[in-house]
């Protein structure tokens, strides 16, 4: 407004006054167009109540007091689900002064929260230090993530092939070895996690004579804070350059995207491997604590044939789980329940067969990936909490799925063979 | 069953997680009861630090008659120390704890050890299996409770997880009549830690939902709404064999058939 913006002088416009007092003038509609909210001439806000609101379309005037946010005609999630799909504003870095580089757990496929989190620290460090930096992500092997953009990286190392499967410590800190030569990183940070970000983190800072910080939580460009032995004393010191960041050391990035343009490494010197992997031991799922089991198979009162269900899981390789009623009636040991009053489960994927979904049982799979439900009741809570809902017999599915996996697997053994 | 294999076991002092009191560390127990294991009365136990120290007899306790202890001031850098005596003594198996329980316990020592010696380094180990012709298996823990079979070479070093066997009762009596030999060792003054600031763990903020509606009634919603999904594909009128398929399907691809 040009009316108050000098000194906190209101001033008059007789020009506009003059075009509102004469009613032929071509500008006088545009002028005395009634505004919502206009500022009185001692400052004041004035809302005009005959200037809100539209003609809908009986003729009627309406007033939408929820600002666009009410249920529309396709149900208030649909509407949810429009607005949530906003796209973010797109944040390019052209001519880096500085890398930072962030080398991914990548947990199954995917970018991790903890990931998340390494990537919003870098960006906080980007933030504080002068110039322009761009947040490299290093990613090794199959990556089923698509949304790199949104968690905020800059650039893209995909770094993939033979040497790389597996158990690989020595060619992958090879590979980091190269990404140092080649990008010379203002700082390396790494997941302090057991999914192989301590163990790739600590070798590459053993082989480039960094002294790193470990159990970071409360990094900056000047200082980083870490936790000692048993959790009990916090270090300060100067922020090194090769960061171990515990979980949740920053918040992850969500307010805009990034550009994840693909850097391709020239040449990796392959590294003498002395270290072999034989891979994964079959190990009896039952023999794994529930809470930390990757796939469960759960039971709940939908289940008629029990035997059936224990070979489901024996045959899928699942840990058993089960519901409070199925434990209360005797077919399964205590230490077996799911939820509020047994275990709270991490799995990736958690398959409820008969299991309606009882609030203290949904608390128990919070954090669990993939929920694949199988009902015969379509309104149950389990199934609007699921990915993935089969409503029908369980016993009927349980078999068809059985004979898939059997199949599966004998046909895996011919391939291989 | 002792192989005819030469193993050390590096110890450290342990710290209670609640009451700080010095005591055994779980991990480093466990390195020298895989190291008992492994090679029977013969294991060598080696610390680095004060050798008056009333801990490391809970570590003798486990049925060794002595150990060496290459004296260190609280101050001193470990690994130069250690690195010194391990390529005097050139043993075939080194086993260390993951993580000290007290100090900076960046976990670190394992790995500068084998930079150090130029030797092979497996992390987390739960078990060691056969050792044959300079070979040995190696079973290491995983996530989730997955073991992985390894294979490496002689002479290495290896971390102990918590997944391996838990170190037997220490008994009192053994680890009076055990000689602790303190050997003076390399003394290299840790000078970066000086610069340090130490303090009692300051409780971490605990991380909140922060929900960014612009309007009340976003904020009403995300506050009452029930914590569900946005609900996934529904499958209803196929039949029991393309119902079957779909979560087959969805099995694979998330890669958990084994």
């Amino acid at each position: 407004m040009s009316a108050n913006d000098y000194d906190g002088v209101i001033r008059r416009d007789p020009r506009t006054e003059w075009i509102a007092r004469n009613r032929l003038h071509p500008q006088h509609a545009d002028v005395v167009a009634p505004a919502a909210e206009t500022r009185g001439p001692s400052g004041l806000i004035r809302k005009n109540p005959h200037a809100v609101g539209f003609i809908g379309p009986n003729g009627l005037k309406r007033i939408d007091r929820l600002a666009g946010n009410g249920p529309q005609a396709g149900g208030a999630r649909r509407g949810a689900k429009a607005a949530a799909e906003v796209e973010l504003p797109l944040v390019t870095v052209d001519n880096p002064d500085f890398y930072i580089v962030a080398v991914m757990d990548l947990v199954g496929g995917r970018l991790s929260g903890h990931d998340k989190d390494v990537l919003g620290q870098a960006h906080k460090l980007v933030k504080d230090t002068e110039g322009e930096g761009a947040v490299v992500a290093v990613v090794f092997g199959e990556s089923k993530e698509e949304a790199y953009d949104k968690a905020g990286v800059d650039r893209l190392i995909h770094i993939e092939g033979e040497a790389y499967e597996g158990y690989s410590p020595e060619q992958r800190v090879a590979a980091l070895q190269a990404v140092d030569a080649m990008l010379e990183p203002r700082y390396w940070l790494f997941p302090d996690s057991i999914n192989g970000g301590n163990e790739l983190g600590s070798r590459l800072a053993a082989k480039l004579g960094e002294r790193p910080a470990t159990q970071a939580w409360q990094v900056d460009v000047a200082n980083a804070v870490c936790r000692g032995g048993s959790e009990r004393t916090d270090i300060t010191r100067e922020t090194p350059r090769l960061l171990l960041l515990a979980e949740e050391c920053a918040d992850p990035i969500d307010e805009t995207r990034h550009a994840a343009q693909p850097i391709v490494l020239e040449a990796i010197p392959s590294a003498i491997v002395r270290i072999e992997d034989k891979g994964q031991v079959a190990v009896d799922p039952n023999q794994i604590p529930l809470g930390e089991a990757e796939f469960i198979l759960s039971a709940g009162n939908g289940i008629h044939d029990w035997d059936q269900f224990h070979m489901a899981a024996e045959v899928l390789g699942a840990t058993e789980g089960a519901s409070r009623v199925a434990v209360d009636d005797g077919f399964m040991p205590r230490f077996r329940q799911v939820g509020a009053t047994g275990t709270w489960v991490t799995a990736r994927v958690y398959i409820a067969v008969g299991i309606s979904g009882a609030v203290q049982h949904l608390q128990g799979i919070g954090q669990c990936d993939k929920v694949i439900a199988i009902n015969t009741d379509v309104g149950c809570d389990m199934i609007k909490r699921a990915d993935l809902s089969v409503i029908g017999d369980s016993q009927e599915i349980l078999d068809e799925l059985m004979k898939l996996v059997e199949q599966h697997r004998q046909g895996g053994a011919e391939n291989a063979a | 069953m002792p192989h005819n294999v030469k193993v050390v076991s590096l110890v450290s002092i342990g710290q209670h997680p609640k009451s700080g009191r010095a005591r055994r560390g779980e991990q480093d127990g466990r390195a020298v009861e895989l190291g008992l294991k492994l090679a029977g009365e013969s294991l060598q136990m080696v610390h680095a630090g004060d050798d008056s120290e009333e801990a490391l007899r809970s570590y003798l306790g486990m049925g060794l008659k002595g150990m060496t202890v290459l004296k260190q001031p609280t101050t001193g850098d470990a690994i130069p120390a250690l690195a010194e005596y391990l390529s005097d003594n050139r043993p075939d198996i080194v086993l260390t704890g993951v993580r000290a329980e007290s100090g900076e316990a960046s976990g670190m020592t394992p790995f500068m050890l084998a930079e150090k010696l130029g030797w092979p380094l497996v992390t987390r180990i739960a078990d060691i299996g056969k050792i044959e012709n300079g070979e040995a298996e190696i079973l290491q823990a995983l996530p989730r409770g997955q073991r992985r079979a390894i294979k490496v070479r002689l002479p290495f070093v290896a971390s102990v997880d918590l997944a391996a066997d838990a170190a037997r009762q220490s008994a009192f009596g053994p680890a009076r009549r055990a000689t602790i030999d303190g050997a003076d060792a390399a003394n290299v003054e840790d000078s970066v830690r000086t610069s340090w600031e130490e303090a009692p763990a300051r409780k971490r903020p605990k991380r909140l939902k922060v929900v960014k509606a612009k309007t009340a009634a976003d904020r009403f919603k995300a506050a009452t709404a029930k914590s569900s999904g946005d609900g996934g594909k529904v499958l209803k009128k196929e039949s029991a064999q393309e119902k079957a398929k779909a979560v087959f399907d969805l099995l694979v691809e998330e890669g958990v058939l084994r």
